[in-house]
């Protein structure tokens, strides 16, 4: 889908009339800076990673809907167990968790760089539609177990409270402004809200507990399913944790590609206000 | 940082004893929604008297809102932040001074507010003892959260729409813990109030206090 027209073969017709004068396009200046986020072998690597958790989703899904055998008491329906812990595990865990790292990591003046600015705001990002899809899988999950769509369990309190917490990040993440107060703003928040997971999490445990116990993660680690089943909820681990990490990757290379183009964009105004002021004659007067 | 946090709260209580934005607007909006809470919940005593507890603390927590608002408010005219950023005191202080001058408002806010919840709903005290301590508990932590996401939210265009977005969801630990201790003093439910739930809300200021008189001195840098 390339945009990009030769200018040579449009108007075969006239060739010597120039080309059509209602608005030129704006040829870019050779001094705006050409923005490349990735080296050719890291763009390799990100390639190969989306082809890795596209496989393993794949093979997911192959295992958890044909190979692994229904549940005795749930039936089909502990198929969801291959979805839905994966995915609260790569957003409650995996994305807060890296935010909220990257955040505290972009606070410390020795190791302050960009880079973890971007990588909080994309973890963030890519974390909240984690979240998302944990409430919708659970809800799913819930409608013929509990026979609700929503109830006021404790995770399910705590994880919607995650999700304003993330939303509210991304709120400020959009107020326009200076890029490093920005940065400064969001890694507050970030950290704000980090602090806030664990108390949300024991208070609402304390208030009201329905959901069942962390199958796998639980306390003294000894997963409570076997066999296939065990194999598939494994993979899908992996298979989740690779999506995500993906997305985090293509998100942190649009977050740099936006900051280029809005710099190469602010260069364009400039050179065009230069070339405005250099010539010296006014130009023609406008009908 | 004690001298300035004194100095920065005995400012910011001035400025309200001499306007009195937060004793004639925000304590008769707080008043006003425990009597439109009545109107929600009917004329009957009863669902009114069971739901008092999250009701008091539903409406300190907008309450908390406003007076954040008002209290930042204070700075954002004429340059007064910038004021306050070169007067060469600890920005720990002024984190400290602000959440302590806006605990004290809510003190007094909850305190006639209790009073209301008395008379209105016909709720019956218990153990004022554990009402009184779930309220400047919650309140030091709901003045800690506010002060940090005030001073954040200062200076920007949105900061009235975002303040609420970003600090209810941050301080419902507070609501859910009041509330309990609240039912509990009130007479509404069994058990001792104190635990766990005093204890959620001594940690939940204590650790928005720390993280405040740690954070604020970056966070007045990026208003």
């Amino acid at each position: 889908m390339s945009t990009t027209t030769p200018t040579t073969p449009t108007t075969p017709a006239t060739p010597a009339a120039p080309a059509p004068a209602a608005e030129p396009p704006p040829t870019p200046s050779p001094r705006v800076p050409v923005v490349a986020p990735w080296s050719a072998r890291s763009q390799r690597v990100v390639r190969w990673l989306g082809v890795a958790a596209v496989v393993s989703v794949v093979a997911t899904v192959w295992l958890g809907l044909w190979v692994t055998p229904p549940d005795a008491v749930q039936h089909d329906l502990v198929r969801l167990v291959y979805v839905h812990p994966p995915i609260a595990w790569v957003s409650l865990y995996l994305a807060f968790g890296i935010a909220a790292v990257s955040s505290v990591l972009w606070l410390w003046p020795r190791t302050r760089s960009p880079f973890w600015d971007r990588l909080a705001a994309s973890s963030v990002e890519v974390g909240t539609v984690f979240t998302a899809l944990t409430l919708v899988t659970g809800s799913i999950w819930g409608r013929p177990t509990w026979g609700v769509w929503w109830a006021w369990d404790a995770r399910l309190t705590s994880t919607a409270l995650l999700l304003v917490l993330l939303l509210g990040y991304l709120a400020v993440r959009r107020v326009a402004g200076a890029p490093e107060a920005r940065a400064r703003r969001c890694a507050v928040v970030a950290l704000v809200a980090a602090v806030d997971v664990p108390i949300v999490h024991f208070s609402v445990d304390w208030w009201h507990t329905l959901h069942q116990n962390a199958t796998v993660l639980n306390a003294n680690l000894s997963p409570t399913i076997h066999g296939a089943m065990a194999w598939t909820l494994l993979l899908g681990f992996v298979a989740f944790t690779l999506v995500f990490a993906w997305m985090l990757a293509v998100r942190y290379r649009i977050e740099v590609l936006v900051e280029g183009a809005l710099a190469a964009e602010i260069d364009l105004a400039l050179h065009e206000r230069w070339a405005e002021g250099d010539d010296s004659p006014p130009p023609a007067v406008r009908p | 940082m004690w001298r300035d946090s004194v100095l920065v709260a005995g400012k910011d209580l001035r400025i309200e004893l001499r306007s009195r934005v937060v004793l004639n607007q925000v304590i008769p909006v707080a008043a006003l929604t425990l009597v439109l809470f009545a109107f929600a919940l009917g004329p009957d005593r009863a669902p009114m008297t069971r739901a008092a507890p999250g009701l008091f603390w539903v409406a300190v927590l907008f309450a908390t809102v406003l007076a954040v608002q008002r209290s930042f408010g204070l700075e954002s005219t004429e340059g007064a932040r910038d004021g306050l950023r070169l007067s060469g005191l600890d920005p720990a202080g002024v984190f400290l001074g602000k959440a302590a001058a806006i605990a004290l408002e809510l003190v007094v806010l909850e305190g006639l507010l209790t009073v209301g919840v008395v008379v209105l709903y016909g709720s019956h005290v218990r153990a004022p003892g554990a009402l009184a301590a779930a309220c400047v508990a919650g309140t030091a932590g709901l003045a800690a959260a506010g002060t940090l996401y005030g001073a954040l939210a200062s200076g920007l265009r949105v900061r009235e729409t975002l303040l609420p977005f970003l600090l209810l969801p941050v301080v419902a630990p507070v609501l859910l813990a009041g509330t309990r201790v609240w039912q509990v003093a009130l007479g509404i439910q069994a058990g001792s109030p104190q635990d766990p739930w005093l204890r959620l809300l001594l940690v939940f200021a204590a650790v928005y206090l720390c993280l405040g008189v740690v954070i604020f001195g970056p966070l007045q840098e990026a208003s």
